[in-house]
C-alpha cells in the first residue's frame, strides 16, 4: 500500500460518496453522457459546473484559512489538447468516462463492464507508450502546472464569480429551453 | 429518508454534493478527486501477475506504481456507493444495448460490448495522454482553476460534440 491505513479509508469513504453521487445525478446511463454531446439532455454540463463552482469557491476558501493545498496537473498544453480530443472519441463511443463508467458497472450495466475491461487494456498499451509520449508530445508547450489566476493575474475571486454567474445565466437559458 | 429511494436528483444538488466532496477530499486527504490513476494501476497489478520484471521495469509504472493508494480506494469505494444507491432505488438496466446505440448499430449486444471496449480503450489512452480524466481534469482540475483542467474540458467537449454528431447524426439531436 502507498498510503497509511486511515486514508486508504478516507479514499474508501470518499468513493462511496461520489459513487452514490454519480449514480443519483444519472449520469451512469448512456443515453445521459452521448445525450449531452448531442445536446438534449445538459445533465453533464449541470453536473460538472456545478461541482466546478461550488468545489473550487470552497476549496480556494480552505486554503486561504491553511487548510488546503492545490494540487495542479501541469499544463502540457500539447499532451492535454490531443488527450481531451481522443478522450471525447472514447467517451462518446463508450457512453461513459472512468468514474462513470465504474459506476454503471456497478449498477449493472454490461457495456460498462466491457468499457472497464477496455480501459485496463487500454492503460497497458499506454505504459508501453509512456516512453515515447513523455520523451515528445508531453514535452511540446509544457508551461508547468499552472493555474488561471497565475496565468492571467486575474484574482480567483473574480474568476469565480464570472464563472458562477455565467454557469446561472446558462443554466436558466438552458432550463428555459427544456421546458419548450 | 425516502429522498434515498428515488432515482434521479437534481443535478445542481449533485453537482453541489460533488463540490462539497472535493473540499473533503482535500482537507481530509490532501489529494483531489480522481479515477483514471487507479484503473491504471490496477492494469499494473494485472500485468505483474504475468510479466513481473516487465512492470517493475516499466518507466510508467515506475511512476505509478502499481499499488493501492487513497484514489484506488476511492474507485472501490465508487463501485460499493453506485451499487447501493441504485439498489435503493430499484434503478437496473432495461436493456444491454441503448436505444441510441441500437438505432445506429443494430441490436447485436456483442457489437455493443465490442464499441464498449474499445471505447474504453481510446478513452484511457486519452486520459492518460492529459494526465487526467473528466473527475481529476475535468472537474478537480477546473474547480482549481488549473490551466490543464479548462484545456481539458474544453477539447473534450469540442471532440465529443463532433464524434457524437458524425456517429448519430443531427436527427438525433433536438438542437
Amino acid at each position: 500500500m502507498l498510503d497509511p491505513i486511515s486514508k486508504i479509508l478516507l479514499g474508501l469513504v470518499t468513493g462511496f460518496f461520489f459513487g452514490f453521487f454519480l449514480q443519483k445525478g444519472q449520469v451512469t446511463k448512456f443515453s445521459v453522457i452521448v445525450g449531452q454531446f448531442l445536446l438534449r439532455d445538459f445533465t453533464v454540463l449541470k453536473t460538472m459546473l456545478t461541482a466546478i463552482v461550488v468545489g473550487g469557491v470552497g476549496v480556494y476558501a480552505l486554503r486561504a484559512m491553511g487548510l488546503a493545498t492545490l494540487h495542479v496537473k501541469p499544463a502540457q498544453l500539447a499532451a492535454v489538447a490531443i488527450g481531451g480530443l481522443v478522450f471525447g472519441v472514447g467517451m462518446v463511443l463508450l457512453g461513459y468516462c472512468p468514474g462513470t463508467g465504474v459506476a454503471a458497472a456497478a449498477e449493472g450495466h454490461r457495456d460498462a463492464m466491457f468499457g472497464v475491461l477496455g480501459m485496463f487494456a487500454g492503460s497497458a498499451v499506454f505504459a508501453e507508450l509512456y516512453g515515447f509520449f513523455s520523451a515528445t508530445v508531453m514535452k511540446w508547450f509544457d508551461l508547468g502546472p499552472i493555474t488561471l489566476p497565475e496565468l492571467t493575474g486575474i484574482p480567483s475571486w473574480l474568476i469565480f464569480g464570472c464563472l458562477g454567474t455565467a454557469s446561472i445565466l446558462l443554466f436558466l437559458k438552458i432550463e428555459k429551453l427544456e421546458r419548450r | 429518508m425516502n429522498f434515498l429511494k428515488h432515482q434521479r436528483w437534481s443535478p445542481y444538488l449533485v453537482g453541489s454534493l460533488i463540490g462539497i466532496l472535493s473540499w473533503f477530499a482535500f482537507v481530509t486527504a490532501d489529494r483531489a478527486i480522481g479515477v483514471s490513476t487507479a484503473l491504471a494501476r490496477t492494469a499494473g497489478m494485472a500485468e505483474l501477475t504475468v510479466a513481473p520484471v516487465h512492470v517493475q521495469t516499466n518507466p510508467y509504472f515506475l511512476r505509478f506504481r502499481p499499488a493501492v493508494d487513497w484514489e484506488w480506494m476511492l474507485v472501490l469505494g465508487i463501485v460499493l456507493g453506485a451499487f447501493v444507491s441504485s439498489r435503493l432505488s430499484g434503478d437496473k438496466p432495461q436493456t444491454d444495448v441503448p436505444p441510441l446505440w441500437r438505432s445506429r448499430f443494430g441490436p447485436s449486444a456483442r457489437k455493443r460490448y465490442a464499441g464498449a471496449f474499445a471505447g474504453g480503450m481510446i478513452l484511457i489512452l486519452g486520459a492518460r495522454l492529459a494526465g487526467g480524466c473528466t473527475s481529476g481534469n475535468g472537474i478537480s482540475g477546473s474547480l482549481q482553476l488549473a490551466l490543464s483542467g479548462w484545456v481539458f474540458f474544453g477539447s473534450l467537449f469540442v471532440s465529443g460534440l463532433a464524434t457524437a454528431f458524425l456517429i448519430y447524426g443531427k436527427e438525433n439531436s433536438r438542437a
